[in-house]
């Protein structure tokens, strides 16, 4: 039980930060119906240029307290974010808005594929250790002294992700800006002849979904306290199955989606190992009882089949319920 | 338009282009030779990403499928030559047996990956192909346990060449006076194999099936009404890429004589993507020129650049592989910016771009 629920807060932590990304996923799609190819890498850089501040604030031997310190990373991080989130749409998506589908996308994998090694020129190819600077308090969550815990960090990455979220739901749908995002989302040309600046709403949804991302780029840098210039990759290729789950161009359900990848990637990160145990089977064959006793896990998929679980679930969900959770949106939309 | 290249109506003139470029890819290596041995490996290699290039044309150029996992397919070619000809098992097949296997297997998994998503298009295809490519990376760098399948991240060592009787491809010997070296051999069989392929995809391209991809292409709706079998087209696109696939992977095997995981990373299907969108999605020619042009540049870069940067500011800013990787990334954008249908754009493929561009 102590695993089952240490593994649950693993996962809810984890997934607002997919959450948070997959957000940046939906939101491009749901206007533009295109993938934002680039957008994991935004995360990086949000996690980059961060880590360089944080890097000069705390070596800068001004006393600042440390969440100050985060805080001001995390606010240098966003316009940063939101300008590249800028070009990319200026540069990859608005001049081939009307080009067949596959051209934006390569010029996207294009652009990531810049992105990426415009952070390897200027922070190193090697990982970077995130500097610790909020100084971890575990709090024990059962009464069982080496049972499930879970940091301040944790809650931190939950809480900032909730407020987040909420921010966002009054902006689009409470604002005049989220008016128009979602008038341009149903019908652009419509839109465009209610007086709404089509270019400009688009604009300003990237750049949204870049600011998120980069908030999230430092949330995962100081939960698992390592950042590299290949982190967007995988992370976002997980958000993006995420905001897939939960139905594709909505926001509740990347929210969803994001929580509940995040729940299925700790907990099959965390039993995929004693379910696949080959000693399970011991009775079964001598050989193998040998093999045991000399190695009790013995598991034919181990934890580091973790990255797996995002995309068999991205497949399955295709597979059976191509729009989602909450979608209407149906993936064929080619 | 009448071009120099258009020798229709003039067969003699055909004819003395042909024996011309015969003669010179007949010689090319042994110039190259004379260079550097290292410059006969690297058209090898070249020729074996034509191949790549090639078989992933097939799938996004003819039938417009994205695909972003294809290397997965020639790591599958390069471990099952790898298993069955090399001491990890201890098996040693001869390889006109395995290379057909590869392919097979190859094919597939290319089954595997297109099943689930034949419904798919566009972009969202593009990223469940890439998981699939993870995937398939992920399992050879583990399944090294509990059984010792792929050997894990050390890969596997001392694959057997290719041998026909007693003549090896491995080793240096003499013929008819002139010293023939194990990449010269490699050489003219890849250039024997390259003519076939070539041949192969132009024949397709204008077959039953290969018209019935380009109707897939343009629209899939329309080309179901049309009386395509939409499915099993699509399912054949993908199996035929991955046969190629297969098949360059077990030649990229026994050339190197050493695989691991590293060689089929994301980078390798996204450079192959390149080459084909490069030279021209569709256009056989196009691709095979984009594939060599981008196995050169970064070894001619390899070559340049670094120097030239010591003797500018006296010491390596960037390093070639970065400024190779930077420069792909410039290309694609900037060929779709600006010629989206690549060097020798496809005659429909152009057609078809320029309309959608301009109609909007």
């Amino acid at each position: 039980m102590d695993t089952f629920i240490q593994q649950l807060v693993n996962g809810i932590t984890l997934g607002s930060v997919y959450a948070i990304v997959a957000l940046g996923y939906t939101m491009v799609y749901g206007i533009i119906q295109l993938i934002n190819f680039a957008h994991g890498d935004v995360v990086m850089i949000g996690a980059m240029v961060a880590y360089s501040v944080i890097a000069v604030l705390a070596g800068s031997g001004m006393a600042l307290p440390p969440l100050a310190i985060l805080a001001i990373a995390t606010l240098c991080a966003v316009p940063v974010c939101m300008a590249v989130g800028y070009t990319l749409e200026r540069v990859a998506y608005r001049p081939l808005r009307n080009a067949p589908r596959l051209a934006p996308l390569i010029t996207a994998i294009g652009l990531s594929i810049i992105l990426q090694n415009v952070a390897l020129i200027i922070w190193s190819r090697n990982p970077l250790a995130y500097p610790q600077i909020v100084e971890t308090v575990t709090y024990r969550l059962t009464p069982n002294p080496d049972g499930a815990t879970i940091t301040n960090v944790q809650v931190g990455i939950v809480g900032l992700s909730i407020l987040m979220m909420a921010g966002l739901l009054l902006l689009v749908y409470r604002t005049k800006l989220g008016i128009a995002m979602r008038a341009v989302a149903q019908n652009p040309q419509v839109a465009g002849l209610m007086g709404i600046d089509i270019n400009r709403v688009i604009s300003m949804t990237f750049m949204i979904g870049a600011a998120l991302a980069s908030v999230a780029g430092v949330m995962d840098g100081s939960y698992y306290g390592i950042a590299h210039y290949q982190m967007g990759f995988l992370l976002g290729l997980k958000a993006f199955s995420a905001a897939v789950l939960g139905g594709i161009g909505n926001l509740g359900g990347a929210m969803l989606g994001g929580l509940l990848m995040g729940i299925i990637e700790a907990l099959g990160a965390g039993y995929v190992g004693e379910l696949t145990n080959l000693c399970h089977l011991s009775g079964w064959s001598d050989a193998l009882a040998q093999r045991c006793a000399n190695d009790p896990h013995l598991a034919v998929f181990g934890s580091n089949y973790q990255d797996v679980f995002a995309f068999v679930v991205l497949i399955l969900v295709l597979v059976f319920r191509p729009s989602g959770l909450l979608g209407e949106r149906v993936s064929d939309r080619a | 338009m009448r071009s120099y290249l258009d020798v229709r109506g003039r067969p003699a003139l055909a004819w003395v282009g042909v024996a011309l470029v015969a003669a010179a890819l007949v010689a090319l290596p042994w110039v190259l030779a004379g260079i550097g041995t290292a410059w006969v490996r690297i058209t090898n290699l070249a020729i074996l990403y034509c191949f790549l290039a090639l078989g992933l044309n097939i799938v996004v150029g003819f039938a417009g499928l994205l695909d972003l996992g294809y290397i997965a397919f020639y790591g599958v070619g390069a471990y099952v030559y790898a298993l069955l000809a090399s001491p990890h098992f201890g098996i040693h097949l001869p390889f006109w047996a395995i290379l057909p296997l590869g392919a097979a297997l190859a094919c597939v998994f290319g089954v595997l990956l297109g099943t689930p998503t034949l419904k798919l298009r566009g972009d969202y295809l593009a990223i469940v192909t890439l998981g699939f490519g993870e995937i398939v990376r992920i399992f050879l760098n583990n399944l090294s346990s509990p059984f010792n399948l792929t050997n894990g991240p050390q890969g596997i060592t001392l694959i057997d060449p290719f041998r026909i009787g007693d003549f090896s491809f491995a080793t240096t010997q003499q013929v008819l006076g002139n010293t023939l070296s194990s990449p010269i051999k490699y050489y003219y069989f890849l250039l024997a194999v390259l003519l076939v392929v070539i041949v192969v995809n132009l024949r397709l391209q204008n077959s039953r099936i290969g018209r019935a991809w380009e109707a897939i292409r343009e629209d899939e709706i329309a080309a179901r009404a049309m009386g395509i079998n939409t499915r099993n087209m699509k399912l054949l696109a993908f199996a035929m890429g991955a046969s190629f696939g297969g098949v360059a992977g077990g030649m990229f095997s026994a050339m190197q004589g050493f695989i691991s995981p590293e060689s089929f990373v994301l980078v390798e299907s996204i450079m192959v993507l390149s080459m084909v969108v490069l030279g021209g999605m569709g256009n056989v020619f196009g691709v095979v020129i984009g594939a060599l042009l981008l196995s050169y540049v970064p070894e001619v870069l390899r070559y340049t650049v670094g120097p030239a940067q010591k003797a500018v500011f006296g010491r390596t800013l960037i390093d070639p592989e970065v400024f190779r990787m930077l420069l792909f990334g410039l290309a694609l954008v900037l060929m779709m910016l600006f010629r989206p249908a690549g060097i020798l754009p496809s005659a429909v493929r152009k057609r078809e771009l320029q309309r959608r561009t301009d109609g909007g």
